[in-house]
């Protein structure tokens, strides 16, 4: 390539010209097949979920098997058999519980991690490095240590059937990862500002509510994203915690759901993982940007 | 981090003054202060649990009686348990292969996406897509759907003349198909390398072309090298990750681990034992051994890292 790019000077007009006309012809037909090669690829990683969408709209007995996109007589009446729900419950009652769980889970993580996060970061005191370095330890151990206890725990408190142990972990900031990533963000943040608002008589507090938090909206809106999509999501919390199926989240409900369906009722596990995934394919169409950084920066997994 | 911020005090005039001493201990204060609810779900949930589970895997413990002290008795029985030791395979053969390719995949696709180029933000959100569902019910649900017998999968093999049947039923094919998944999932380490390719100079790009170095040597002598704290880092989170996969394999199995317990995970065979068979300090005895093994292979991890991991400059 290199070469392409010096020879010109020793080379008459007419050749040059050519020489470019090729260049160009090559670079076309460079990024064609560039093209070409990415499409079949997000074809190839889309396709699964399509085929889900699309499975949702044809009649069960059309679906396994069927390769093809395009429902021949597409309906929505697997919706309205997924609707129905299972147990007696509608599915609108999973969908609010699901509702619930995920945006309580959002208010406990970006509060309880932006305050431990302010601690971390801007206030000075024994034991903090300390500290610190065990909640990055934390990221790393397996959650399953602790179900156990935690679930002899909330049995004894009578908490099994409430949403409480989902909860609670979320307002006590165990999801070392926001706090981490809150860190890093409010790193970045000049202390000057703090400075000048300590000279104007500020406390920790005031200068947390009015000038660090404001400033922090960006960290705080990934972690709600993220929060949402993997409470939403979530499976192993609710399948120990929640017995009764008038409080099921969506994940447990669905998977009711297809065990208590005829196997051969695939239209409507379809319509139900659908309806199961909306919010997260709302909250991805809208919020890509935020996720996409959110992971390139921190780490975040998906 | 921690030299600058505890030099200061070192510094500071021998002895503080009344007020000096009192504004350091309202820092203090509020310190603790904010890092309350921290502290309180750090040793309430995490420490405090551990510990328990620790005490527990010494016991025999139905949930019911009072926990009874058996001493190593549990640990003993693990290496006697055949589906303790068919979990361990299944789960390490799922870390061994599904993670290098995983891993593999991401990078390669994310070599193609740092390029100047048209449409790359649209490529990016696709790819990075099935990452924020792959551990969700509903697509445990749709692969389960998509590799059953005569379904979509085995239609398209069979065109080639690949006739496999089932693999959901077929014990040889459900790793394959658990790796599948992991791989659909390359989005989120995909777009980390992504990030950290964009931090590669040009310049070195350049000068390795001024001695005629081509793509492979290009690849092996920059782009590996630079990048080698960002595959760190999606090595570490990734091998971890895959070590803890349960809601699909809960899924896809329906609870049992089947077919002929190929799919008994490791977290799979500790919610069988805590949860439907009530063997608690069995159970407990399995995270804590999870817990050691994630513990040695993070630490054997950084060790290694020192001799392959470089770290541009000296910045930080």
């Amino acid at each position: 390539m290199s070469t392409d790019t010096v020879a010109p000077t020793r080379m008459s007009a007419e050749d040059s010209a050519r020489l470019r006309q090729t260049n160009k012809r090559r670079s076309r037909v460079g990024s064609v097949a560039y093209h070409v090669l990415m499409i079949a690829l997000a074809c190839v990683v889309l396709y699964p979920a399509l085929w889900m969408l699309m499975s949702s709209l044809k009649p069960s007995s059309d679906i396994v098997g069927n390769v093809s996109l395009i429902p021949e007589n597409g309906s929505l009446q697997n919706y309205i058999t997924a609707l129905d729900g299972i147990g007696g419950v509608s599915t609108l009652t999973f969908f609010q519980n699901s509702l619930i769980v995920a945006v309580l889970s959002v208010i406990g993580v970006v509060l309880s991690a932006s305050v431990s996060a302010y601690a971390f970061s801007r206030v000075k005191f024994p034991g903090r490095n300390l500290f610190f370095s065990m909640m990055v330890a934390t990221l790393l151990l397996p959650f399953h240590v602790v179900i156990i206890p935690q679930y002899i725990v909330f049995n004894n408190l009578d908490m099994v059937n409430t949403y409480w142990p989902l909860l609670l972990p979320k307002f006590l900031a165990t999801d070392a990862f926001f706090v981490f990533l809150m860190v890093q963000f409010m790193r970045g943040l000049p202390i000057e500002l703090d400075e000048a608002a300590r000279i104007d008589g500020a406390g920790h507090v005031r200068i947390f509510s009015s000038i660090v938090l404001p400033l922090m909206k960006p960290s705080l809106i990934t972690a709600s994203i993220f929060t949402f999509i993997w409470t939403w999501n979530d499976f192993l919390g609710p399948l120990l915690y929640l017995k009764q199926p008038d409080l099921y989240t969506l994940p447990i409900a669905l998977r009711l759901f297809v065990d208590q369906t005829t196997v051969s009722d695939y239209g409507a596990q379809m319509a139900m993982a659908v309806l199961a995934l909306l919010p997260v394919m709302l909250f991805f169409f809208i919020f890509q940007r935020y996720l996409v950084d959110g992971v390139s920066t921190s780490g975040l997994k998906g | 981090m921690t030299p600058e911020t505890l030099a200061p005090a070192k510094v500071a005039a021998p002895r503080p003054s009344h007020q000096k001493r009192r504004a350091r201990a309202a820092e203090t204060r509020a310190g603790y202060g904010f890092l309350t609810p921290w502290l309180i779900g750090f040793f309430l949930l995490t420490v405090g649990p551990m510990a328990a589970s620790l005490y527990l895997s010494f016991t025999d413990y139905d949930l019911f009686g009072a926990p009874e002290f058996i001493g190593l008795e549990n640990y003993q029985n693990l290496f006697d348990d055949p589906r303790f030791r068919q979990s361990v395979v299944v789960t390490v053969t799922y870390v061994v292969i599904g993670t290098p390719i995983k891993l593999a995949a991401s990078l390669a696709v994310a070599m193609l996406l740092n390029a100047k180029r048209k449409g790359l933000g649209f490529y990016r959100s696709a790819f990075y897509a099935p990452s924020l569902i792959a551990a969700s019910v509903s697509v445990a649900i749709v692969w389960k759907a998509m590799f059953i017998d005569d379904g979509i999968v085995d239609q398209v093999l069979s065109l080639f003349g690949i006739r496999l049947g089932g693999w959901v039923g077929n014990p040889d094919m459900t790793m394959p198909m658990f790796v599948l998944l992991a791989v659909w999932a390359f989005g989120a380490p995909m777009v980390i390398f992504l990030a950290g390719l964009k931090q590669v100079p040009q310049e070195l790009y350049e000068a390795a072309e001024m001695d005629g170095a081509g793509k492979t040597r290009k690849f092996i002598n920059i782009t590996l090298p630079m990048l080698s704290p960002v595959i760190f880092f999606n090595l570490l989170m990734e091998t971890i990750g895959a070590f803890q996969i349960f809601g699909s394999a809960f899924i896809i199995s329906g609870g049992t681990g089947g077919p002929a317990g190929s799919t008994l995970f490791y977290t799979l065979y500790l919610y069988i034992r805590g949860f439907t068979d009530f063997k608690m300090g069995y159970a407990s005895a399995m995270a804590w051994l999870l817990v050691i093994v994630v513990g040695i292979i993070t630490v054997i991890f950084f060790r290694t890292s020192r001799s392959w991991v470089h770290y541009a400059g000296d910045s930080k």
